[in-house]
């Protein structure tokens, strides 16, 4: 795979479209087992991305997810906002001078992104948190010879709904103890978005 | 949904025009933000005094900015944490010199961005503390958890540290007094139906007629436990022995008391709760000094209330009692 300025505001503007067209189930989610307002904040933070990213010329795909961080942390608000910034901040910064991002790059990209998320969010694998997607996506792209954008959504999706079976001890949920169990984390369902979104632009390419 | 509003996505903007046209000679806005402080901000030679969260709790934040309490209060989305960037306004907006403080309820989100925005202010040079207030004695305090909410108690630190600060104390007192009053600090609450976020336009949790959640937050986000509703008595006797099984009064000692309506009850029912609180208190032997019933921090609204409970000592007395000119606390 290679990542080049276009490829990175195409996959923005897919996770965007996911995002909005799943704004009331995040929120749904969110209503299970946190305060109901997910979907509300990630489809506000979102829209404002691509507004960003396509009212600018960038150089850099590190430049195009800089901003992108900036205008999550300064839109979103909540625990999303900080987490999902950091998260592109750091992976911004993994990759900083590459005109185009080739899968080595990525990984680690992503490999700074989930050291971000946990450190901000004091969080670790298997707390029922975003990071229990970002974590495995990551170890796929630094552990995989060649990314496979079937792949990719596989592992993303499969992370996900793992998050069901397990019992919150991080963020909001965790006020819900067992009664966590069994529903998916609103977090680890957006962040699947993003990784659905960034497998049809590798997918694109293949 | 029904409710008096213009645009959903526009409530945040319009209650702060609103507030600022009730209460111009006491309140600013700093422009392009949701940030409101006291007119005079910065006050030279005084700790600076942020807090903020959510919106939807009104009074709180805004409520109490002005001399004696806060210097500024950073609004969010509705139910959702301010963002790094508008408290970092904030905080550059009060710096008089002497450092700003932050109060922060303990909600994963507003620590986030409350911190975000605190590494913000710090590689500008700004000298910045917090407190992170967790007065809900409903949630259990363990490593397994981020610990427990920061509800209506944060009210009484709002005041405090406040009085602290408009007295000339230092980062560091006023961190000090902060701490205090959070350790001696302890509330619950409960709710009879939920409250609707404007940009949701639905209920955030479903209640049948009959039942009642004990021990809810200040978003409507779940209790501890679900069951028929009860009398005000049995109500307030429960939340009242939650409180205080949870605090080291061994009677004879003094407490302030706060009643806190969380927006859609009436102030009938909250002093109804009220008398039974006190006649619990004084068959313990717990003197009450003062007592505070209404609206002071609310989740839209929600029917029901919250009892917190503040042990005393000489100091804190007097800082309760000290002046402030906030809107929503005049004393």
């Amino acid at each position: 795979m290679e990542l080049q300025v276009k490829d990175t505001i195409q996959w923005l503007e897919k996770i965007n479209e996911k995002i909005q067209q799943n704004k009331d189930y995040l929120t749904d989610l969110d209503q299970a087992i946190g305060d109901s307002d997910h979907g509300i904040n990630m489809s506000r933070g979102f829209q404002e991305v691509v507004k960003q990213v396509n009212s600018k010329d960038y150089n850099t795909v590190s430049d195009v997810l800089k901003d992108t961080a900036m205008t999550l942390m300064s839109k979103v608000g909540g625990a999303s906002g900080p987490l999902f910034g950091t998260a592109f901040l750091r992976f911004s910064m993994g990759i900083k001078g590459m005109d185009a991002v080739n899968q080595e790059a990525f990984a680690k990209g992503l490999e700074d992104a989930v050291a971000g998320i946990m450190q901000r969010g004091k969080a670790t694998i298997g707390e029922k948190t975003m990071v229990d997607v970002w974590s495995p996506v990551a170890d796929y792209f630094k552990e995989t010879a060649k990314v496979q954008a079937e792949d990719v959504v596989y592992t993303a999706k499969n992370a996900m709904e793992q998050t069901k079976e397990i019992m919150a001890t991080k963020g909001r949920a965790s006020y819900f103890k067992e009664k966590s169990i069994g529903h998916i984390d609103p977090g680890a369902a957006s962040s699947f978005y993003v990784f659905e979104a960034l497998s049809e632009v590798i997918k694109e390419e293949e | 949904m029904k409710k008096i509003i213009n645009d959903p996505n526009q409530v945040v903007q319009d209650m702060i025009a609103g507030m600022i046209a009730a209460y111009p000679n006491a309140l600013k806005q700093i422009p392009e933000t949701t940030v409101i402080t006291r007119s005079e901000a910065p006050v030279s030679g005084k700790v600076g005094l942020v807090s903020g969260g959510g919106s939807g709790h009104e009074p709180a934040h805004a409520g109490y900015v002005g001399k004696g309490m806060l210097d500024a209060a950073v609004a969010g989305e509705v139910f959702t944490s301010p963002t790094p960037d508008q408290i970092y306004e904030a905080i550059k907006a009060v710096d008089g010199g002497k450092g700003v403080f932050l109060i922060i309820k303990n909600y994963t989100g507003d620590v986030l961005n409350f911190e975000m925005a605190m590494e913000l202010a710090e590689a500008d040079g700004i000298q910045v503390e917090k407190v992170i207030v967790n007065d809900d004695v409903a949630v259990e305090d363990s490593s397994f958890t981020t610990g427990r909410r920061g509800i209506a108690g944060t009210v009484f630190v709002h005041k405090i540290a406040g009085a602290i600060a408009e007295q000339g104390a230092s980062l560091e007192e006023v961190k000090t007094t902060a701490e205090k009053v959070v350790n001696q600090t302890r509330s619950m609450g409960m709710a009879l139906s939920p409250c609707t976020v404007p940009a949701a336009g639905k209920p955030s949790f479903h209640l049948a007629e009959n039942e009642m959640e004990i021990g809810i937050g200040i978003h409507g986000e779940a209790g501890i436990e679900r069951k028929p509703v009860a009398t005000a008595d049995d109500i307030a006797t429960e939340l009242t022995e939650k409180v205080l099984m949870d605090m080291d009064l061994i009677g004879n000692e003094e407490v302030a008391v706060m009643i806190n309506g969380l927006g859609a009850t009436p102030e009938m029912e909250l002093y109804i709760v009220n008398k039974k609180v006190h006649q619990l208190l004084a068959e313990k032997g717990i003197q009450v000094y003062k007592t505070f019933v209404g609206e002071y921090m609310t989740a839209l609204e929600m029917t029901g209330c919250s009892v917190t409970l503040l042990k005393l000592d000489d100091k804190v007395k007097e800082l309760l009692d000290a002046k402030s000119e906030a809107p929503a606390f005049r004393n």
